[in-house]
């Protein structure tokens, strides 16, 4: 894990220049999506850093925007969701900016995925061999057919794939070997950030284990960086340095992963936390299961507020600023104001 | 060989049996199943243009004997399923001494060639045409064109091949008013004819095009739709290869195999539908032969083109069908 | 194309749902197309009311009148007593299209309803039963498809010259089952395993409820957009043959027409109205037919529906 030099160069700084430390420096991004009835925010000016060779967890239930986020970070949000401010520096550049032929120069050689529906991401018309050859050929020009075929079959060997899915389609690979495949792809250029998007979801518990082994080992070998979405906290608690919590569009725990987990701050880790099963401790389950808010019309205040068991008056007004309580641990609550 | 299991060929094998043995017997049992009997209706017919017809029953019985008309039923459908195999379609009416076979010979291939092209310029228009009105990236104006191209859709060729020939060769004069080449012009393979034959197809192969891209389009269309949310179109946009390559190897290569299947539906009413073109624009092929034996109450050349023309229809399709596999390599393991 | 809005995926359903005018029926072309195909059943109901049918007969008018806004040279000058001309037996083309257009609908729909019919049967049958039944009715289903229709109708009617219009039907819908057959049976099968079908099915109601009470309501925009395919598949095959001079002689339908002027060279004598009038009224039908069937298509699969211009 990276030292942090000066208290405060991470995360709360977004003054519009990138942190040289990070690999990836997302400052203030918002995503709108424009419906008929209003935009929809679903990212809400988050903040976040991802440092060299680290492994950072977003965790979050399904529509807080995590992977949102996370595609922006790609500059890949599908119309008619659109990155409305903010910036995203990857190795110093603000790719907000960028023109869509500038982006295609630098996404997959920069920043590469790791799709969620592996059994889908695979086009089933084109051998495994050509799908990760015209990923390479497109960013680097033509090979050699026997130089490329060399480089595909080392890449099969670090993600632990036999030589033969070389010459198959996706439909004779099982769940496992085709997201194997695309883990394959994503290194393909040696990425310095890649972002692997529930890689693991599709899949059975026992597939589920040895994908996360070998994002492990991938990981460790090429030392890229990588965001790691999830809601499995168990998984996370395994696989990450660090762990970002989002809510409804909205930072609201950043922290390493032994603290988040020791000592929660934000009320909804807490609950993300508590609602891990446990076979040694049988609790209650600890469900708050109020309304969230329709994300065209934010109210004021906290988003959380409506589930939160500790909600005050302050919560329901003001919009909690993400600050730094303790080295490297940040937190969007009032409590701790 | 990749893709063809057995099982899979013989299944087609099967169908393309079944399709013309079902065809074939659908034109030779209907007509002898519905009341009235051609050859007097002829025999009445030539009696109502000459006025009078000689010994008209003996005619009739004759006819009738030549034709084989005075066996029993069981008895005249094996000897038409023989003359099926063996493609002996028998003596032309009307002109007695030529073979159906002959007669067909000399128009078929000017009936493929047209239809080839059309459907072949239609189909992959068509197809372009959708996926542009269905990709994202298409530039608005061209994207608010291409509807235009639709206009045409659900209008029958003939109906536009009667438009166009008023337009184009009544009208402007550009094209000429129908056949299949150049008076002077000598068959072979030569520049001038090759020129001539091409320059007159214009026409009719325009009508089927103009009428028939667009329901190549509008299925196409829908089908881009359902591919770009496929999960394999946005790893390829991650991937950030080249629009083209996405648009083509991705998004066009998988929604294409759903349309080839609807060629193979679509090609029997093509066919049909052509025949009336060739009619309307006095083209020498099959369709033109067609009405020359309606008008001449032919029976043996109605028949024989006919016959020769499902086994066309079908011949495309099993072609299709066994091509099918290599466009698409999941059809070997899981059946249609 | 259309002027619907995309759903975005957050977008609430509640709110849209209260919406009356939302109403996904309410889509433009399948309005444009019922008012074109009720343009054309008006026309053959009150017409008669308003307009001597009796000059639809050959010789009850003067020949070869141009309609009343046309000047063409070689013309007699154009008669107000005929607005759309007439033609070269002497027949009115207003009166044509009166009596034919009624009498081309209904060839279209008499096959088509049979087609339907036999269709909803036979592909409910394969779809819900499956098995061996399936495997022969979708057998027979693709070879049918495959054979060219027209052509084996060029054959029967060409041996049985004098048809009447419901003769003319039958024998369309001869082949006007498959296709309805084909697309009933794809949607059979695939809302056989949707939820609520299984439940009723778990519940113990019989296959015949489950079919006609569960599965049919969803299956509605499918049954229409087959009835409309086949409605104008059927015009269309009885047109060609009745353009190839094989149908009812007597009635001057609109194919009949065409094959008249076709016969008297109308295209290359100038005379447009002749084939111009019959071929206007037929692209009307079949435009209007199509744009229900893309209407209903896209009333059934909403993805159809979000495509924004941009």
């Amino acid at each position: 894990m990276a030292a942090q030099n000066l208290p405060g160069t991470v995360g709360t700084i977004t003054n519009g220049q990138p942190d040289p430390n990070a690999v990836l420096d997302v400052q203030e991004l918002r995503v709108h999506y424009e419906t008929p009835g209003g935009a929809v925010i679903a990212v809400n000016g988050v903040s976040f850093k991802v440092r060299r060779g680290e492994t950072m967890g977003l965790v979050g239930e399904s529509g807080c925007g995590k992977t949102t986020a996370a595609m922006a970070v790609l500059h890949m949000v599908q119309p008619p969701g659109r990155i409305v401010g903010g910036h995203i520096f990857i190795n110093g550049t603000d790719i907000v900016p960028l023109s869509e032929a500038e982006l295609r120069e630098f996404r997959w050689r920069q920043a590469a995925l790791i799709p969620q529906g592996a059994m889908n991401s695979l086009n089933p018309v084109m051998k495994v061999r050509d799908q990760i050859g015209d990923g390479i050929e497109t960013h680097e020009g033509k090979q050699p057919k026997d130089v490329l075929k060399r480089r595909i079959l080392d890449l099969f060997g670090t993600v632990g794939l036999s030589s033969r899915v070389y010459d198959l389609y996706p439909h004779e690979l099982s769940g496992g070997m085709k997201q194997r495949v695309c883990i394959a792809m994503a290194i393909a250029l040696n990425p310095p950030l890649v972002i692997a998007d529930e890689p693991t979801s599709a899949l059975d518990v026992v597939v589920q284990r040895i994908i996360a082994q070998t994002l492990l080992e991938v990981k460790a070998r090429l030392n890229v960086s990588m965001i790691l979405i999830g809601h499995d906290m168990g998984l996370q608690a395994q696989l990450v340095d660090r762990i970002a919590v989002m809510y409804a569009g909205n930072m609201a725990e950043i922290a390493p992963v032994k603290s988040a987990f020791a000592e929660p701050m934000h009320p909804y880790t807490q609950l993300l936390i508590a609602s891990i099963p446990s076979i040694k401790h049988k609790k209650p389950l600890k469900v708050t299961e109020g309304l969230t808010h329709d994300l065209r019309n934010p109210p004021p205040g906290c988003m959380f507020q409506l589930r939160c068991p500790r909600a005050m008056d302050v919560c329901r007004q003001v919009r909690p600023p993400l600050r730094e309580l303790k080295p490297d641990h940040q937190v969007a609550c009032h409590l701790y104001a | 060989m990749r893709g063809l299991t057995k099982e899979y060929v013989i299944r087609r094998l099967f169908m393309y049996v079944l399709t013309i043995w079902l065809g074939s017997t659908l034109i030779f049992l209907i007509p002898r199943l519905v009341p009235g009997d051609p050859i007097a209706a002829m025999v009445t017919r030539m009696q109502q243009q000459a006025g009078y017809v000689e010994n008209s029953a003996e005619i009739i019985a004759a006819w009738r004997a030549r034709f084989g008309l005075d066996a029993p039923l069981s008895i005249q459908y094996l000897r038409f399923l023989r003359n099926s195999v063996t493609l002996d379609l028998g003596y032309s009416l009307t002109q007695f001494p030529t073979k159906v076979t002959e007669q067909i010979s000399k128009s078929l291939p000017w009936t493929i060639g047209l239809l080839a092209l059309a459907t072949v310029i239609s189909f992959i228009l068509g197809n372009t045409i959708g996926a542009l009105m269905a990709w994202r990236r298409t530039p608005r104006a061209v994207k608010s064109l291409l509807p235009l191209s639709l206009t045409f859709t659900s209008v029958p060729f003939f109906m536009l091949g009667i438009l166009l020939l008023y337009v184009f060769a009544f009208g402007l004069k550009w094209f000429p008013v129908g056949g299949g080449y150049g008076r002077g012009v000598t068959m072979g393979l030569n520049l001038e004819f090759i020129g001539s034959a091409l320059y007159h197809a214009v026409l009719p192969a325009l009508a089927i095009i103009i009428s028939s891209m667009g329901f190549w389009a509008l299925g196409m269309r829908g089908m881009m739709i359902t591919t770009a949310g496929e999960d394999y179109m946005v790893l390829a946009d991650a991937k950030a290869l080249t629009p083209a390559r996405i648009f083509w190897g991705y998004g066009v290569r998988n929604s294409i195999l759903p349309q080839v299947t609807a060629l193979a539906l679509a090609l029997g009413g093509i066919v049909g539908g052509a025949v009336l073109v060739e009619y309307i624009f006095s083209y020498p092929g099959m369709g033109y032969l067609l009405y020359q034996g309606i008008v001449n109450n032919d029976y043996t050349i109605i028949q024989g083109v006919v016959f020769i023309l499902i086994l066309t229809t079908a011949t495309a399709v099993l072609i299709l069908d066994l091509l099918y596999p290599f466009v698409d390599p999941r059809i070997s393991y899981q059946r249609r | 194309m259309t002027a619907t809005t995309a759903n975005a995926p957050a977008t609430p359903k509640k709110a849209s749902r209260l919406n009356r005018f939302d109403s996904p029926w309410l889509n433009s072309k399948f309005i444009a197309g019922l008012c074109m195909v009720g343009f054309a059943v008006l026309l053959g109901l009150i017409g008669p009311l308003f307009w001597d049918v009796t000059l639809a007969r050959v010789a009850s008018s003067p020949l070869n009148l141009p309609p009343i806004w046309a000047h063409p040279e070689g013309f007699p000058p154009p008669d107000p007593a005929h607005p759309l001309g007439t033609e070269s037996s002497g027949r009115d083309m207003l009166a044509v299209l009166i009596t034919g257009t009624p009498r081309s609908l209904m060839v279209g729909f008499i096959a088509a309803g049979i087609g339907l019919l036999v269709g909803i049967t036979l592909g409910f049958l394969a779809g819900f039963k499956g098995g061996w039944i399936d495997a022969v009715i979708r057998t027979l289903c693709d070879a049918v498809i495959v054979i060219p229709s027209l052509l084996v109708l060029i054959v029967i009617s060409s041996y049985v010259r004098q048809v009447d219009i419901v003769q003319m039907a039958l024998l369309l819908a001869l082949f006007a089952w498959a296709f309805p057959t084909r697309v009933i049976r794809a949607q059979a099968l695939s809302m056989r395993e949707r939820g609520y079908v299984r439940m009723a099915r778990l519940s113990g109601a019989s296959t015949f409820t489950i079919m006609y009470r569960e599965m049919m309501p969803n299956m509605l925009p499918y049954l229409a957009a087959s009835f409309s395919g086949a409605v104008s598949g059927a015009i269309l095959a009885a047109t060609s043959l009745e353009a190839l001079g094989l149908g009812p002689t007597r009635i001057p339908t609109l194919g009949m027409t065409i094959f008249y002027s076709i016969r008297a060279a109308a295209i290359l004598r100038g005379m447009w109205w002749w084939w111009g009038f019959p071929i206007l009224m037929l692209m009307l039908i079949f435009t209007g037919f199509f744009m229900i069937a893309t209407g209903l298509d896209e009333i059934a699969n909403p993805r159809l529906r979000g495509l924004k211009a941009g």
